[in-house]
């Protein structure tokens, strides 16, 4: 099935060769880890072990803080050897453990999370949160439709992002898992339709969650367009509704998992699995990309060093994608549960600077580019003069960040985060829309 | 290969950590590129009165804009190249006989006037090249006639018939059309054999009427190089094409006579002065097809171009109002 989906988007270079041909395997074991207790949106982790603690894999060793919160999992056994606080790459600070691994590991075992029979209190218990990089705690997603029926579940292997292969690795090489997460997503919720949706830049994953998919579940292959993934994109091409502004997903009916989510849900439920590890995809300039199934807390300095280091020319290390990531300031940062990729850039392929004070020459490529079929000119415009009261009739909080529309700003002008401040300053004014 | 790792100080900076576009100069320097094959064969066709008409349209233009910046101490713009774009388009609209004084005075008041007294690129509402010819069609409209022909634009039926005259003191095709039509409402000429002659070379009319056909060949060029939107030509052109038609005039005469290629497909495309959607595109190049054909017809004088595109551009703040998408999400629309 193909249709035509969501209007606007681009069509960067996705870079994805470079990669996605290399096989998922584990880097060598990092001399230390380094763990934080806060992974995800929401409150951090309380830590339930301290310093001089020795720790088994799997073990919980965080424990959720109130209602949107997720457990932290020892992703080795070992020892930790410190819990120190520093700045995270959210740019807020936050608590680390520092676990040193026992050299003698044993990867197929450990330590199982309760069976409670029930499969959200399963997701919560194995600290699952969307893995797409969002790190949004996955059973908070569960009980969010208060009551409304979801009547569709979609699986999101659209990975829409440049350069990062890491939901096709796993699509192409565990399709079962990904099949019978989806399936256990759909009985939970009582959904009438599970759909997977994915690119046709990915035939073999295609083919391959084909062949585990009965009737049951629709595989829903989409032309490669940037931002197909983004999850208000996904549903419109899915089932061609709206989710209306400041609603979620759940007021159509709807729930949206990531594939390697939706993976990590089959653990948990089927081999009572806690998320301690994931796919890292490790790309641009580096000496031989590659997909790593890479622990929780693997410093970034380590991965980057397995997959050959990265080239001279090297300028920004993206964690994530190119269009949406965070630029990493400092490379002994931590692997955490919503690290997709890692992306070694050179000047050559980064945007120049970017100047507030160039001109909008009025082209209407962001117009044309935009998802949300914002007007991102008018909202640079008014937040550039700081109107706060004129910009409110272009609906900046309806963006989504995706980033279209400065990649495309032959002015380049900094959109996106001219509609950042816009969004800021209007939520404290409490503007709801 | 090995780059060190752990020593080095990252610079960061918020996402998109992509670009993939054409730069503002670029696009500038492309729309240039497609309007060098009808300048140079201006060039090779009406000589130095060409070169000297491009000479002073486009010396004016980046230097007015040049001493602009540098009286108001602003930063230099001159290398992005627009005023350089403007200059040429001006030329481009002027007769051959033109004084090159009054060609000067084009370029100052379409980037003084026209682009820099609303803030410089992207701030003016109407296309500055333009403004420029506005301005010289209005205060010397009797000097620039008589240039051209002795007797006149315009002027009447007394103009010698297309076969009869030459270059240098004939009218303009669509003077006689014009002419004719307001005399006797009809053509005292058969219009289909000034096709060739209006497709491949015409010395009768401004630089760039000398052909219409290399000005069909940059347009399509820069549509497919995805610099301007078809709908904006598509509209004009045909909107043209369809309305001469219901006037019971040639269409294809019509279309390919005077301004309104050079206007259609690179003045109206101007993207500070044409509309930010797709359909607002369409409209406002429907809009000066509709103003274009009118006022060729019925109009008072010549420049029903020029003023076709001034008018619609001073509606496009409207038209973008009115043409703004739905907010993905909202019922009602926004703005």
């Amino acid at each position: 099935m193909r249709n035509r989906g969501f209007s606007g988007g681009i069509h960067p270079s996705s870079n994805k060769e470079r990669s996605r041909d290399s096989i998922v395997r584990r880097p060598s074991m990092p001399p230390r880890l380094h763990v934080p207790l806060s992974q995800h949106l929401g409150a951090p982790a309380s830590p339930l072990v301290s310093s001089g603690d020795t720790v088994l894999r799997g073990q919980i060793i965080g424990e959720a803080q109130g209602p949107i919160s997720a457990p932290v999992h020892s992703p080795v056994e070992g020892e930790v050897t410190g819990v120190y606080s520093t700045r995270l790459l959210s740019g807020a600070h936050g608590d680390v453990f520092e676990i040193v691994p026992d050299p003698h590991q044993d990867w197929d075992s450990f330590v199982k999370i309760d069976d409670s029979g029930d499969v959200s209190e399963t997701i919560r218990m194995a600290g699952i949160v969307g893995l797409g990089g969002a790190a949004f705690p996955s059973s908070v997603k569960l009980h969010s439709s208060h009551g409304k029926p979801i009547r569709t579940v979609i699986v999101n292997g659209c990975e829409c992002e440049p350069y990062l292969t890491c939901d096709d690795r796993l699509m192409r090489e565990s399709p079962a898992r990904v099949v019978t997460g989806a399936r256990i997503l759909g009985k939970a919720m009582g959904a009438k339709r599970i759909v997977i949706a994915l690119e046709d830049d990915k035939p073999e994953a295609q083919e391959a969650l084909s062949r585990h998919a009965e009737s049951d579940v629709e595989i829903v292959v989409f032309p490669a367009r940037y931002p197909q993934g983004a999850e208000k994109q996904l549903i419109y091409s899915i089932i061609r509704e709206e989710v209306p502004h400041g609603r979620l997903p759940a007021s159509v009916g709807v729930l949206v998992h990531n594939v390697g989510t939706a993976a990590a849900i089959a653990d948990a439920v089927q081999l009572r699995k806690p998320l301690i590890e994931r796919i890292v995809t490790v790309t641009g300039h580096v000496g031989q990309p590659a997909n790593f199934l890479t622990l929780i807390g693997t410093p970034m300095s380590h991965l980057l060093s397995e997959a050959g280091g990265f080239a001279e020319g090297v300028s920004r290390i993206i964690s994530g994608g190119p269009m949406t990531g965070t630029a990493v300031p400092d490379l002994e940062l931590p692997v955490v549960k919503g690290t997709s990729g890692l992306v070694a850039l050179a000047d050559a392929d980064l945007p120049p600077a970017v100047h507030a004070d160039q001109p909008c020459i009025r082209c209407s490529r962001c117009v044309d580019a935009c998802p949300m079929r914002l007007q991102p000119y008018a909202i640079g415009i008014h937040a550039n003069r700081a109107d706060w009261d004129g910009i409110q009739r272009f609906v900046p909080l309806s963006c989504i960040e995706c980033g279209c529309c400065e990649t495309v700003c032959p002015t380049r002008r900094p959109l996106i985060q001219l509609i950042r401040r816009a969004k800021q300053v209007l939520i404290s004014k409490g503007v709801e829309a | 290969m090995r780059a060190d790792l752990g020593t080095r100080t990252w610079r960061i900076a918020s996402s998109p950590h992509l670009a993939q576009t054409v730069s503002c100069s670029r696009i500038m320097f492309i729309v240039i590129a497609t309007l060098l094959p009808v300048t140079i064969w201006a060039v090779l066709n009406m000589g130095m009165l060409a070169v000297g008409l491009l000479v002073a349209c486009i010396a004016s233009t980046v230097g007015s804009e040049a001493l602009w910046n540098w009286i108001a101490r602003k930063p230099q713009t001159i290398t992005d190249g627009s005023a350089l774009l403007t200059g040429l388009l001006l030329a481009l609209t002027m007769p051959p006989r033109t004084p090159l004084w009054i060609a000067v005075a084009g370029g100052v008041v379409a980037i003084c006037l026209g682009k820099m007294l609303f803030g410089g690129l992207g701030w003016n509402l109407f296309n500055p090249a333009l403004v420029g010819k506005a301005f010289v069609a209005i205060s010397w409209a009797g000097v620039m006639s008589e240039q051209v022909v002795p007797g006149g634009w315009y002027r009447g039926i007394d103009v010698p018939a297309p076969e009869g005259h030459d270059a240098i003191t004939g009218a303009t095709r669509l003077a006689i059309a014009a002419a004719d039509k307001a005399a006797s409402g009809a053509y005292g000429f058969e219009s289909s054999q000034h096709y060739v002659p209006l497709l491949f070379r015409n010395l009768e009319g401004s630089l760039g009427e000398i052909s219409a056909a290399l000005l069909i060949l940059g347009g399509f060029i820069l549509i497919a190089m995805r610099i301007i939107d078809w709908r904006i030509p598509a509209g004009y052109i045909g909107t043209a094409a369809v309305l001469s038609w219901a006037f019971g005039v040639d269409p294809v005469f019509h279309v390919l006579a005077g301004g309104l290629l050079l206007g259609a497909f690179f003045m109206a495309t101007d993207y500070v002065t044409s509309p930010m959607t797709k359909v607002g595109r369409f409209l406002f190049g429907c809009g000066c097809g509709l103003i274009n054909i009118v006022a060729r017809l019925y109009g008072p004088g010549p420049e029903a171009t020029t003023w076709a595109i001034l008018f619609m551009n001073g509606l496009v703040p409207l038209i973008d109002r009115l043409t703004a998408s739905r907010v993905f999400g909202w019922r009602k629309k926004n703005g």
